[in-house]
């Protein structure tokens, strides 16, 4: 049985919002721990390619001698270990399957489909990939209704599950809504999820770890000048 | 009120006491989908009684876009009238809701390492296994080699254990269940060696997979499945 003793770090990037879910558990939980910063740049570190050999990718949660890899595994884990502390994951079973639908449904398709704005090439490109987001926003605004039940939260009155699993993804999102002159993000067709966002980033779990939306731009900016002379100089498309 | 008495004894003694008395419990599938047939599987574990909706996906029901509208897709599991979709978190709420023989141990490093295989055969195993049995020449060299790097952490995760939930079936086991069946098929159909002697842990586990009481027979017809996907497969081949 897993105890919570033992050495925690956290092993990541500043700026990927999935090492970020793994940093805003702890800080719910008010677990201490080490934020160890790859330099995936410079290649993947030896402690990384050891404790995540099959996937090779951040965030790896190292507690004593285990490893924990993929960010909403590692969010479970640490809710399940530090279980004393506030819950993270609903205790009734229908809405636990609400919320890990719905964070699925984030990573399977909707964070997908934001990145999609960035890489789309042409106007036409550019306007479907953002009505596949904005119809995923609708989707959400609804799912926030009946989750939060009038709370500030997806998770209630405090951030959970959900809230850590869509939460992560703001900084990005102000990224793509700051190059693309859209707000995805609306009074009109997302009333409710405008103010969760506000919430969500002012929160004491969450402000220390949601990078500002300018460094995250440059990085940003960097990323795809990187990307595009990658793709020139090998010839490939 | 005699009559009555006597009614509810005879209903007591004769009817099967299922694990889930006054609860509805509807399955929405199709005969074939593995995805389905992790969720039988967890069912049959344990011992829900359960009704079975075998839809036809080229006219999917009222019910089904009702039930699932965000992806349209079996299987839907239907408990008291609340609808779960997504297979693993379909899975993940049968265990949450019927305590008894559980999918996944209390011990939360176990309960990760189950979670991260569930994942693992998602992300990796499934779109490599679609890539080999649609896919030809370069592609399809391509896929073999990603199979092949994926199968080795398989077979690394599996030394030492008889399941990959260890002694007893787990979760993993119930998502990488489709290989003890599905293989052979594809096998038979494109004359492709999927799963070859380098990987023995794994052959291992298909077969005492396959061999466990809550498994044993719930297979689909083998016939019908070779009908079905050698027409899938030729619809990718058309020259063969």
């Amino acid at each position: 049985m897993a105890s919570s003793d033992g050495e925690v770090k956290v092993l990541g990037t500043w700026s990927s919002p999935f090492v970020m879910r793994a940093r805003i558990a702890l800080n719910l939980k008010s677990v201490n721990h080490e934020f160890l910063q790859e330099r995936l740049w410079e290649g993947k570190s030896q402690l990384l390619l050891q404790s995540n050999p099959v996937h090779k990718k951040v965030p790896v949660l190292i507690h004593g001698h285990h490893t924990i890899s993929e960010s909403l595994i590692i969010v479970q884990y640490i809710d399940e270990v530090w279980s004393s502390a506030p819950s993270i994951l609903p205790s009734q079973p229908l809405e636990r399957a609400t919320a890990r639908f719905w964070a699925a449904y984030l990573d399977e398709k909707w964070f997908p489909s934001m990145r999609g704005i960035g890489m789309a090439e042409g106007e036409d490109a550019r306007r479907a990939a953002v009505g596949q987001v904005e119809e995923g926003l609708v989707l959400l605004e609804e799912a926030f209704g009946e989750c939060s039940k009038g709370r500030p939260f997806f998770g209630g009155d405090r951030i959970g599950y959900l809230d850590i699993a869509f939460g992560c993804f703001l900084g990005w999102l102000r990224v793509t809504e700051k190059m693309s002159g859209i707000r995805l993000l609306n009074e009109t067709k997302t009333p409710q999820l405008l103010k969760w966002a506000h919430g969500f980033c002012s929160d004491d779990a969450v402000k220390d770890v949601m990078p500002e939306t300018e460094k995250l731009a440059e990085f940003a900016k960097m990323i795809m000048s990187r990307v595009k002379g990658a793709a020139t100089g090998t010839g490939k498309s | 009120m005699k009559q009555m008495e006597y009614l509810f004894l005879f209903l007591e003694q004769n009817c099967v006491i299922a694990n889930n008395m006054g609860e509805e419990v509807k399955l929405y599938k199709t005969w074939s989908t593995p995805f389905g047939l992790r969720v039988v599987w967890a069912l049959k574990l344990k011992g829900i009684d359960y009704e079975s909706i075998d839809e036809d996906l080229s006219n999917k029901s009222d019910l089904l876009l009702h039930y699932n509208p965000v992806y349209k897709k079996v299987p839907v599991l239907v408990h008291n009238g609340n609808p779960i979709s997504e297979s693993t978190v379909i899975l993940e709420y049968i265990d949450d809701t019927w305590k008894q023989n559980p999918i996944l141990s209390q011990d939360p490093v176990e309960r990760a390492r189950q979670r991260f295989w569930a994942k693992f055969n998602e992300e990796k195993l499934l779109p490599t296994i679609w890539a080999i049995f649609t896919t030809e020449g370069k592609d399809l060299e391509e896929a073999m080699a990603a199979w092949v790097e994926n199968l080795k952490f398989v077979e690394e995760e599996l030394k030492g254990k008889k399941l990959f939930g260890g002694e007893k079936m787990g979760l993993a086991d119930l998502v990488f269940g489709w290989l003890a069946n599905l293989i052979g098929i594809f096998e038979e159909v494109s004359g492709l060696k999927i799963v070859d002697e380098r990987y023995p842990l794994l052959l291992t586990w298909m077969q005492v997979f396959s061999e466990l009481p809550v498994i044993k027979e719930t297979w689909p017809p083998h016939d019908k499945m070779i009908t079905k996907y050698r027409a899938l497969y030729e619809k990718y081949h058309p020259a063969k």
